[in-house]
């Protein structure tokens, strides 16, 4: 190809290796069989053994699965709700107020999102905890979920649920019927995307978590105050391999999707 | 033997008879959007079996009133009522009627058997019944082979048939159509409209189409209603909007057609006699033009009228025309070919008549090679029976 000249290929390799040698270092160090992290020692598998030993990280990341499982699955059901009334109220009190205040959380400082919902805690007297981080993982999460929700809405015919109507479907079963599953593929990535922002979140969990309710990026930050340790890089390289899959996925099905509606419009 | 205007298809025609009860019945009819009124104290009859066409241009409301009798939408005032029952109230899901949509509106995540059967299965069907239901739907349309088979999967033609078959699953009382065609290509919706009428008279279900395109209504429409501005224009056969039309808006909607303006100076029993001013074989000569008309309408001698005239019944002629006197001329006139359209079946002359008014008259190329082709320049005569045009009031 005459396009790529050496121009187009120097910085092209500059800008990938800046973005992602670091975070192949890791990866590569993760099969480091000595304990000095810098140091090449040979391959070896014996920290993702280790690892597992490590009662401290596995129970933050049964922690952090289970605030992610579930405050993933709540911000999809609020988001999806909230995307649904954005798009199909068109005319309602306080409607652009609501739809600016759904996309502010997105650029919204996480040391803010975290100490206001500390504050929050504090005043009403709820333990910080797992359920505290959960709720917070939802709040900010939630928002992201309605983005692509609603993006999807957008494109969303509104004359196939008429057809459902006038074929002789209520309302309510129309909506389970035809909506949901229509727009499903965007619940999924929006549901895929809150799972990994609350997987890989470390600011609003420090603020929010309390004793016993460390996440394993809390874990792991703690960790490598005291040093290094080729383990970590074993966990962290299982983290990364989780987020990737879960945007990949998420990706995956909102291209495809993509593809279906332009060949049925 | 009497004149009709065109062919009468096996003697339908329910809007005739006065016993008659209409089968859909729009009454008084209002609906407004805020500000605007898209449908303006409208009333209509359709009569079972009938194919029904509502023509107009966008925005003149016929969607409207197809979505009301739909249910999507709710009258401002007045109400509809199909086979003696009022419809007001009744939401959309608990309708006889069944509607195919313009953009097919095909559900994505199910296949073409899942699609049809969708109706059905809100009936509580059974599940046989169901199957058989969609087997003879299928074959219908001539899409057997193609039963499993997801929207994206099929061309344009075959969601459309897909949609079609949908609609008609649940045999309803009345199959409404928005613009069912329109986004098929021109040689397969050709076709197609062929095939709605095939079916329409097979099933003998009464069908309402809405659409913009005048050949689409006329082609497949026992009546058709025009509509502007939320109100109907005129109601009639395809045949009488065309050669019979009420007024100018609809005789220039409909199809081309020339208008002249003149003055009516007698009536007789063989019509009227309309003088048009400086079109005579001089200009300051009137043209003289004697209608074949019913002259008991609303005119009076004296009134200016339009005398409206289709381009394929005027005749072309190099010659002065048999019978014509040159200096005093009736239903002819002589003028300068301008303009030339040829569109290959046809060729349209637009003829400049002394004072720059413009006639324009059609001939069909009947044959491959013409021995003394009009050309630009040309001096022609132009003629018409009594009978090729119509007396205008409004």
């Amino acid at each position: 190809m005459k396009r790529s000249g050496w121009f187009n290929i120097t910085s092209l390799v500059f800008g990938f290796s800046f973005l992602y040698l670091p975070i192949l270092l890791l990866v590569i160090f993760s099969f480091n069989e000595s304990r000095l992290v810098t140091v090449w020692g040979g391959f070896s598998t014996k920290w993702y053994r280790e690892m597992w030993q490590n009662q401290g990280l596995i129970d933050a990341a049964w922690v952090t699965l289970r605030v992610g499982l579930l405050s993933a699955t709540i911000a999809t059901v609020l988001g999806t709700m909230a995307a649904l009334a954005l798009s199909r109220h068109k005319r309602f009190a306080g409607r652009t107020l609501f739809s600016g205040m759904i996309y502010a959380p997105l650029v919204m400082p996480e040391v803010i999102t975290g100490l206001s919902l500390l504050l929050l805690f504090v005043a009403i007297d709820f333990a910080r905890g797992f359920w505290a981080v959960t709720l917070a993982h939802i709040t900010f999460t939630m928002c992201f979920v309605a983005v692509v929700v609603q993006s999807r809405l957008v494109t969303f015919d509104r004359s196939l649920e008429e057809a459902a109507s006038d074929l002789g479907c209520p309302p309510a079963r129309t909506f389970f019927l035809i909506t949901l599953p229509v727009i499903a593929p965007a619940i999924i990535a929006g549901w895929m995307l809150a799972f990994t922002l609350s997987l890989d979140d470390l600011v609003i969990a420090s603020f929010t978590s309390g004793p016993g309710a460390t996440t394993l990026p809390m874990k792991i930050y703690s960790q490598v105050r005291l040093g290094v340790t080729p383990e970590i890089n074993a966990v962290c390289s299982i983290l990364l391999a989780l987020v990737t899959t879960g945007v990949l996925i998420a990706s995956y099905i909102t291209r495809t999707e993509q593809r279906r509606d332009q060949t049925t419009n | 033997m009497a004149k009709t205007l065109g062919p009468v298809r096996n003697e339908f025609s329910p809007w005739t008879d006065s016993d008659a009860v209409p089968f859909i019945s729009f009454q008084n009819v209002t609906k407004r959007f805020g500000d605007f009124t898209a449908v303006d104290d409208l009333s209509l009859d359709i009569y079972e079996r009938e194919f029904f066409a509502l023509l107009g241009p966008s925005g003149c409301g016929k969607t409207t009133m197809m979505r009301m009798l739909a249910g999507f939408d709710a009258p401002t005032s007045g109400s509809v009522s199909l086979d003696g029952t009022d419809l007001t109230g009744t939401p959309p899901y608990r309708r006889p009627v069944n509607m195919m949509f313009q953009s097919y509106a095909l559900f994505p995540h199910m296949s073409v058997e899942q699609n049809i059967a969708f109706g059905l299965k809100q009936e509580r069907v059974p599940n046989a019944e169901v199957k058989a239901r969609v087997e003879e739907m299928l074959s219908l349309v001539k899409l057997e082979a193609f039963a499993r088979r997801k929207p994206h999967q099929l061309s344009g033609g075959q969601r459309q048939r897909v949609a079609l078959a949908r609609s008609l699953a649940k045999r309803p009382k009345v199959l409404l159509l928005d613009e069912p065609l329109g986004a098929l290509d021109k040689k397969l919706r050709e076709e197609t409209q062929f095939e709605l009428m095939d079916l329409q008279e097979r099933l003998g279900t009464t069908f309402m189409i809405v659409t913009h395109d005048q050949e689409e209504a006329m082609t497949v429409a026992n009546r058709i209603a025009v509509m502007d501005k939320g109100r109907i224009v005129q109601i009639a056969t395809p045949a009488e909007i065309y050669e019979q039309p009420s007024s100018r808006y609809i005789a220039d909607f409909i199809g081309d057609i020339n208008l002249m303006e003149g003055r009516l100076t007698a009536f007789s029993e063989a019509g009227a006699t309309m003088q048009c001013a400086g079109m005579g074989p001089k200009p300051e000569q009137t043209l003289t033009v004697q209608i074949e008309c019913d002259t008991t309408g609303t005119l009076s001698p004296g009134d200016a009228g339009w005398f409206a005239m289709r381009p394929e019944k005027v005749r072309l002629s190099q010659e002065v025309p048999d019978g014509i006197d040159p200096a005093n001329p009736v239903n002819a006139v002589e003028g300068t070919i301008y303009d030339i359209a040829y569109l290959g079946n046809v060729s349209v002359y637009h003829v400049k008549i002394n004072d720059g008014f413009i006639i324009r008259a059609t001939q069909t190329n009947a044959t491959r090679l013409v021995e003394r082709p009009l050309s630009w320049e040309d001096k022609v005569w132009l003629y018409w029976g009594a009978d090729a045009g119509i007396l205008l009031a409004s």
